[in-house]
């Protein structure tokens, strides 16, 4: 808070109104109605509904389909993070190290930022359909019978494989910011003290990137959990047998294609759980930076 | 100092590839004919038909109501897109400004409420806020579209961030040259922030134009589709066509992509800026 303030009585009020409307209505209310109806078990209709305490939760937890997505999101969650993460780091290594041209590479390398999820979903689609898409017939050439349709294995790859494809770019961008952001001084000297490239970028260049690292972490995490919804929708649609449908996804699935309000209302609430957790991490992480 | 490697900008070079490929065949892919997809499979080269595909895509009416095409489809995103980020931006400023520079009770606890919005995408609750916004009568329009969009704070904390870090003295010398909490706002404090709301509206741009999940809960009329979710329609409609009409759905994909794509590689310089400043 700033030590100069204006005192006034009304103005404050006036200035906070509209956030707080919108945030009211179209936050406040939806998310503690999710919390609502997760106790409630209401017919498809929506005519008469009863309490049903902890019922849908437990229906949810013991659930079959429900594992299988959890265990596709955290599969899913950590290969595409990792993959864009390292990709990402090794293309603003090179970048960072190049004087000429830095620019040129830099529009080239982030402008994948701003295509649409669906797009990139609806490309990805193209190039591994079976009978138009070059990656399927390349493949199949390496003698593996790949058919997303049926084998939950190859849907994944093409669903993890294009997800990591629309990241990279974003990672990229926060990973060269992370390496110009280290002091010139701090890299001569590593320069002076550090003949070998590589052990270089391990004991000097890493350590001092971890805390960009892991706020990028974060950011993947994320994204693979809520954004790759329009890759999923697109490219699998959860199938086959709901092999590739992350827990955000599934969500949507049971409560507006299924209509099953208080399954999938519990499901909002254990990832208003989880996404919670992932926020306090976050938001440690950052107080730490902020005294960096 | 660096002595540049053939084998970093090999590294680079295929880095770009890996991102360009996918869209360069789909462009060229989308000047050709069906037929030629259908019996060759995508094309890595143009073909003959690009204003054939794109005058039908942009031009032709087409769904279920034969009264959406794709110019139609990109006004509404783009008025998803402005409407998105202008809104936000006007309500965020606003916020941001009554709670880094008013001390007033309740401050502290509409603060928390705001900043509480940070912690639940949409996707979480899709279901209930799809009731709140049929309760309210307004599935398909353009309100019900953008202003759940925009119940998340985070260009408040942006904002908010931004504003505590500008001078303390900057106030000091604005009051005693007698200026008010509004003349301070309006002629002080925004135009300080230009590059930072500059930054946010191209950010903010891109994340509403690319909106997929909400737009399709909430619009069934197709008078108010926008471009990324005519990709779903589009996908639905090959299974019912003798031959597939992959050119128009790649075309599709392309005028989709291209405005987002535009604006950031234009703003290249404000859109990093702001990506990298304001998410730390």
């Amino acid at each position: 808070m700033k030590r100069q303030q204006f005192n006034h009585i009304t103005l404050p009020y006036l200035l906070i109104a509209p956030q707080l409307a919108i945030i009211a209505i179209f936050f406040v209310w939806p998310a503690a109605q999710a919390i609502y109806q997760s106790f409630m078990l209401e017919d498809p209709f929506g005519l008469a509904s009863q309490f049903v305490g902890l019922d849908n939760f437990r229906e949810v937890v013991a659930s079959d389909h429900y594992a299988t997505s959890a265990v596709f999101t955290l599969v899913f969650s950590a290969l595409v993070a990792f993959l864009s993460m390292a990709l990402a780091l090794l293309l603003a290594v090179k970048a960072d190290g190049i004087i000429h041209g830095q620019s040129a590479y830099k529009v080239m390398l982030t402008w994948v930022y701003a295509v649409a999820p669906a797009v990139a979903g609806m490309i990805g689609t193209f190039l591994f359909d079976r009978s138009i898409g070059p990656l399927n017939h390349f493949l199949n050439a390496t003698g593996w019978p790949f058919n997303p349709q049926l084998d939950v294995f190859d849907a994944s790859f093409t669903v993890i494989l294009v997800s990591v494809w629309k990241q990279v770019s974003v990672n990229f961008i926060y990973f060269l910011a992370g390496l110009q952001s280290i002091p010139r001084s701090v890299r001569e000297a590593a320069l002076i003290d550090c003949r070998d490239g590589f052990r270089r970028f391990w004991t000097v260049t890493l350590p001092l990137l971890a805390p960009t690292g892991f706020f990028v972490l974060v950011i993947n995490i994320t994204y693979a959990f809520f954004d790759t919804f329009g890759v999923i929708d697109t490219m699998t649609r959860g199938a086959p047998g709901g092999g590739t449908a992350t827990l955000v996804y599934k969500v949507y699935q049971d409560g507006f294609l299924g209509a099953d309000l208080g399954g999938s209302s519990a499901q909002s609430v254990i990832l208003m759980i989880l996404v919670l957790g992932l926020t306090v991490v976050q938001f440690r992480v950052l107080e730490k930076r902020i005294h960096y | 100092m660096k002595n540049v490697k053939p084998l970093d900008h090999l590294i680079l070079i295929l880095g770009i590839l890996f991102l360009l490929l996918p869209i360069w065949i789909a462009f060229a892919s989308s000047t050709h004919r069906p037929e030629t997809l259908l019996g060759e499979g995508l094309q890595l080269w143009f073909g003959d038909y690009f204003w054939e595909t794109y005058s039908a895509v942009l031009f032709e009416n087409t769904g279920f109501t034969e009264q959406v095409n794709a110019v139609l489809m990109l006004q509404n995103s783009m008025v998803l897109g402005l409407g998105f980020s202008i809104g936000k931006i006007i309500i965020s400023t606003l916020a941001a400004y009554a709670i880094v520079y008013f001390r007033f009770p309740a401050g502290s606890f509409f603060f928390w409420i705001i900043f509480s919005s940070l912690l639940l995408p949409l996707e979480v609750r899709i279901i209930p806020s799809y009731e709140v916004v049929s309760d309210l009568g307004m599935l398909n329009s353009y309100t019900g579209l953008i202003l759940p969009l925009i119940a998340s704070a985070t260009a408040t904390f942006f904002f908010r961030q931004f504003y505590k870090s500008v001078p303390e003295e900057i106030l000091e010398a604005a009051r005693i040259d007698g200026a008010g909490p509004f003349r301070f706002f309006v002629d002080i404090l925004l135009p300080l922030s230009k590059t930072m709301i500059a930054a946010i509206f191209i950010i903010m741009f891109v994340v509403g134009w690319n909106q997929y999940l909400w737009p399709i809960l909430m619009t069934t009329d197709e008078s108010y589709f926008t471009v990324v979710m005519g990709i779903k329609q589009i996908l639905n409609d090959l299974e019912g066509n003798r031959i597939p009409q992959y050119n128009k759905a790649l075309a599709l994909s392309i005028l989709a992509l291209l405005p987002p794509v535009m604006v950031v590689v234009i703003f290249q310089r404000w859109f990093v800026k702001g990506l990298v400043e304001s998410e730390k």
